[in-house]
């Protein structure tokens, strides 16, 4: 269930679009924040919540802090859809053995 | 030089299953029954999920009806085989939205062992089109299959 909390959290358009970016390349929160029609405390708001949610990482270099996608977040991704149908598949195989061909 | 080889190709997540069903039966349930198995929450739309649509042909959608009567594109069919073989566009992407341009491929293959069993073959491939971090979650891919592999096994002994 854990992994759900970073779905939701990529439910906010906005967000998404914040993770977008980052998953095209590692930004500070000007960058981010000069593409998006948000201003730079909404983008630190929303950078806040995908790095509680585990999908973004923050770097600090020099003076600038830098944020990327968390790699252990696709890793969720894939454990999740790997769990995913294993559930889905042994409800579908239930349900196949369960009819009867009228 | 096989590790070169394995790291160019494509991340799956692969799955073997044996049903006791004529394939016949087990392709319609699948496609024309998505609806009836489909865990309930894992959907898209704003209200409940309703129904799974998968329309019999190449080129079909692949969607999911809400209790609102929203309909939600999940993908579309890229191949359509009854009773032996479906394979089906998923354009989910990592955010779980729906993008035309994204495409990763779930490929289901029925196997006749009897008149009265089926083998599925299962593969979600291209996962590594989730994201460009997709190179890493290799790694973790060695002991998920294994395990995976081992768990079925001993389904299939034990059914």
């Amino acid at each position: 269930m854990a992994n759900l909390s970073g779905f939701a959290a990529l439910a906010d358009p906005t967000r998404r679009q914040v993770f977008e970016r980052l998953a095209r390349r590692p930004s500070s929160v000007g960058e981010l924040a000069e593409g998006l029609p948000v201003s730079r405390p909404a983008v630190s708001q929303h950078l806040k919540v995908l790095k509680g949610a585990g999908l973004v990482t923050e770097e600090r270099e020099g003076t600038r802090h830098v944020y990327r996608l968390d790699p252990r977040g696709l890793g969720a991704m894939r454990s999740y859809l790997d769990r995913f149908w294993d559930r889905a598949l042994a409800a579908f195989k239930e349900a196949a053995e369960k009819e009867t061909d009228s | 030089m096989n590790t070169e080889v394995a790291v160019g190709s494509a991340l799956s997540i692969v799955k073997q299953i044996t049903v006791e069903a004529p394939a016949e039966r087990a392709f319609r349930v699948f496609t024309a029954n998505m609806g009836a198995w489909w865990p309930r929450e894992h959907h898209i739309g704003k209200s409940a999920l309703k129904d799974c649509v998968i329309e019999p042909r190449v080129g079909g959608r692949w969607y999911e009806v809400t209790e609102d009567g929203e309909s939600c594109d999940w993908g579309k069919v890229l191949a359509w085989e009854p009773p032996t073989r479906l394979v089906l566009a998923w354009q989910l992407n990592a955010q779980f939205a729906y993008d035309p341009s994204f495409v990763t491929e779930v490929e289901v293959r029925f196997t006749a062992l009897g008149p009265k069993r089926t083998r599925v073959d299962f593969e979600h491939r291209d996962i590594e089109r989730f994201g460009p971090m997709a190179a890493k979650l290799r790694e973790e891919m060695g002991g998920g299959w294994a395990g995976i592999l081992a768990s079925f096994a001993k389904e299939a002994a034990g059914g």
